[in-house]
């Protein structure tokens, strides 16, 4: 029970991260049917950006508070990974929509192999590993000398990614921007026809979702103290499953199947083996697509001659 | 002439601010990961160095670049279009394509020969060896996993599986039981192919992008089996001391039955690299030969017609089932002859050999080569891994960039850069024109942008 307990808290930690980058995925697929295959190095390359901010924060400029420092670094890796999605839009995805299917799949193949090969040429092949930026933990109770505890920083994750949530639903369904990305996709010809700038439309959500990805690249990097390059595939496939575990297009599936494929992970790993935790999600994201391809909130693909 | 004038001026105008502006968004973009630089120092600590003059270089070799497309690129882009189309392709066209195939398989057949007499036995290993075999691996996968992405439209991201299960299966069989790799090599190809079989039943419903991503999701277990299952695959360690093909049962080594003594020759390593190199060439045109039969056989004609359009191909009686797992049967075995010759030249092979990047590198030079093109498919194979094997050759760039620079470190990310660049100027792939297989009269080629793909 107590371990059941402790792998519940460490599931949904690992969950919110792989919500927040099955977001992107799935918001990209809504708006333009493409999977963004190189999100997932998007979201390295912002654990990347935080690294170094955090670097330069506490080694240059002495920033002793902890929470003034994650909070710049958080806000700076939003920043310029949206900068990073947006150029890539702009350079490999755009001149490719309306081309035929598999076009901007290659091309995000081939931004996935960039993306991470540049950070290994730029910053290293080995591992970056900085010292605990948040240290502590609250003991929820003892039984048999194990202690479940919720540490200092999965709350901050906890509550980062639900703020984040809330804002991004508010951002989503009550504003203009929200409107004109849920009209174009639906519609993008219609949307144009009644006034929506889908270029611009579709350029902020990848913004988003890049946005988005910062704050799960962030937090990776706060949670588990070490990053490489290689780090956005796995991550990025599993978030992937995620969104489509939630019904790829469903914003609220996206985040719910994160906490499903965060809590499959670490209850497979408690119980059954941890050299096979992959092997669980790629298997979760096959039954999904063979047996449900719509997902737990998507709507069903009708096929239309 | 003064309107001419204006429009010059103006032109100037707005290519100055877009350099600006891409001066700009290059100075945000790589200021962050090339402008400081992550070390460990001696204390195990993360430290921080700046690169601020390498920074200014590269914002500035991307603002000048920026300049030169407006300035030269886009007008003489302007003027090409401008120019008339010729409706009818020219003579020499014509007669080109008939001489070009047989005239790329008669070089490659003489290419060790030429490369001997141009560099001598020493020199002769590497050209044969990291040219030669290298790229004719990958022109059999590409051509094997052209028929189940290129014929029948099934996207498939986790074609190294099958690879790997013929580089296994070989390595044990021939490890464990002493086979000999003329009997193993059909083994491989039918073991490969039954997987095939095996993972492509459950992914009968998809298509597309989600065919995709399962079939990566495939790859990566059988991966991950191959890594955690130490008691047969030995790990992450790999199998070493693979038993290597011989020639007809003499073995290549400087025994006293050995090649060379058997043929009154010199001792000399090439001897097992030039028949490894025919012997992956016979395959490479084994695979094509047996691809452009199959495309006239009535399981052929059902690939391409499920490619072009699944439920058309079912109103018309079709069984989709069959033919899709006759597809990624087919493919699965060139696949697992491939795997198999690939342990045997290596010797040695190990789960790492067998990553998603390579099932990446297989789709993208299918898709590069213009899907369904053979032709294209093996010149997008020889550019591609010729490409990123020549980054090994460029010594001379030390001498520009100072000696840390190792120009082998950048063959991905340029491989990586080279798939988008080739997307987004290409996005049909190198030979976009497709040879009909059923015709009136004669051939004519399809513009695939007239050949609308239907959901693969």
């Amino acid at each position: 029970m107590e371990v059941f307990l402790q792998q519940l808290i460490n599931g949904i930690t690992l969950g919110s991260i792989y919500g927040l980058i099955a977001i992107g995925y799935t918001m990209v697929f809504g708006i333009i049917g493409m999977v963004n295959f190189a999100h997932g190095d998007v979201f390295m390359v912002a654990a990347f950006v935080a690294l170094v901010a955090f670097l330069i924060l506490t080694t240059w400029l002495g920033v002793s508070s902890v929470a003034v420092a994650l909070f710049i670094v958080l806000i700076v890796a939003m920043l310029f990974t949206s900068l990073v999605n947006w150029i890539i839009e702009r350079l490999a995805y755009r001149p490719l929509r309306g081309s035929f299917r598999l076009a901007p799949l290659i091309s995000a193949i081939g931004m996935s192999i960039f993306l991470s090969n540049f950070v290994q040429v730029s910053q290293g092949p080995r591992n970056k590993a900085i010292p605990p930026m948040v240290q502590g933990e609250f003991v929820l109770f003892t039984q048999n000398d194990y202690a479940v505890t919720l540490s200092f920083k999965q709350l901050i994750i906890w509550g980062v990614t639900a703020v984040l949530l809330v804002c991004f639903w508010y951002l989503v369904a009550r504003t203009r921007l929200g409107r004109a990305q849920r009209a174009c996709e639906q519609d993008q010809r219609m949307a144009a026809l009644v006034g929506v700038n889908v270029d611009q439309t579709i350029s902020l959500t990848f913004v988003i979702a890049a946005a988005l990805a910062a704050v799960a690249g962030t937090m990776y990097l706060m949670y588990y103290g070490v990053v490489s390059f290689s780090d956005g595939f796995v991550p990025g496939v599993k978030a992937f499953t995620a969104a489509v575990l939630g019904g790829i297009g469903s914003l609220p599936g996206a985040v719910i199947g994160g906490l499903l494929i965060g809590l499959i992970e670490t209850m497979w790993s408690a119980y059954f083996s941890i050299d096979y935790k992959d092997v669980a999600a790629f298997s979760v994201l096959a039954i999904t697509l063979i047996f449900l391809p719509q997902g737990l909130f998507g709507r069903p693909d009708v096929e239309k001659v | 002439m003064a309107e001419g004038a204006t429009n010059q001026r103006i032109d100037t105008v707005a290519a100055l601010r877009d350099a600006a502006i891409t001066t700009l968004l290059a100075f945000g973009l790589f200021l962050p990961l090339i402008g400081f630089h992550t070390v460990t120092n001696i204390r195990n600590e993360l430290e921080l160095d700046t690169r601020w003059s390498l920074l200014f270089s590269i914002v500035a070799v991307v603002g000048v670049a920026r300049l030169a497309y407006s300035f030269l690129l886009a007008p003489w882009l302007e003027r090409i279009k401008q120019r008339p189309v010729a409706t009818t392709a020219p003579a020499w066209r014509a007669s080109f394509g008939k001489w070009f195939v047989p005239f790329c398989i008669g070089f490659v057949i003489v290419y060790p020969i030429i490369i001997i007499a141009a560099t001598g036995f020493g020199g002769a290993l590497k050209w044969v060896d990291n040219f030669g075999i290298q790229i004719l691996i990958y022109v059999m996968l590409g051509w094997g996993l052209n028929i189940v992405v290129g014929l029948a439209g099934l996207l498939d991201l986790g074609y190294v599986a099958f690879y790997a299960v013929g580089a296994y299966a070989y390595a044990l069989l021939a490890k464990e039981f002493g086979f000999s790799f003329w009997i193993l090599l059909p083994l491989a190809g039918v073991m490969s192919s039954f997987w095939g079989i095996l993972l492509g039943f459950p992914v009968l419903r998809l298509r597309g992008d989600y065919l995709a991503i399962v079939t990566l999701a495939f790859g990566e277990i059988i991966r991950i089996v191959l890594v955690n299952w130490v008691d047969v695959t030995n790990g992450y360690a790999g199998i070493s001391g693979i038993p290597r093909p011989s020639f007809f049962g003499i073995p290549f080594n400087a025994n006293e039955d050995g090649f060379a003594a058997t043929f009154g020759l010199e001792f000399s390593p090439i001897y097992r690299t030039i028949f490894l190199y025919y012997l992956i060439l016979a395959l490479a045109l084994l695979t094509a030969f047996v691809t452009v039969r199959l495309r006239r056989l009535p399981v052929g004609r059902a690939w391409e017609a499920l490619r072009e359009d699944e439920i058309a191909c079912r109103s018309l009686g079709i069984n989709t089932t069959h033919t899709k797992l006759t597809a990624f049967g087919m493919g699965a075995m060139f696949a697992g002859f491939a795997g198999s010759f690939f342990a045997a030249r290596q010797g040695f092979i190990s789960p790492e050999s067998f990553t998603f990047l390579e099932s990446a590198t297989i789709l993208a030079i299918v898709v590069l080569g213009g899907m369904g093109s053979q032709i294209g498919v093996a010149i997008a194979a020889i550019a591609m891994i010729g490409g990123t094997e020549i980054m090994r050759e460029l010594e001379f760039l030390k001498a520009i960039f100072g000696e840390s620079f190792d120009p082998t470190q950048y063959r991905m990310l340029l491989f990586g850069f080279a798939m988008v660049i080739i997307m987004v100027l290409r996005p049909r792939g190198l030979i976009s024109t497709r040879a009909p297989s059923v015709f009136l009269k004669e051939p004519k080629p399809v513009p695939v942008d007239l050949a609308k793909q239907g959901h693969g």
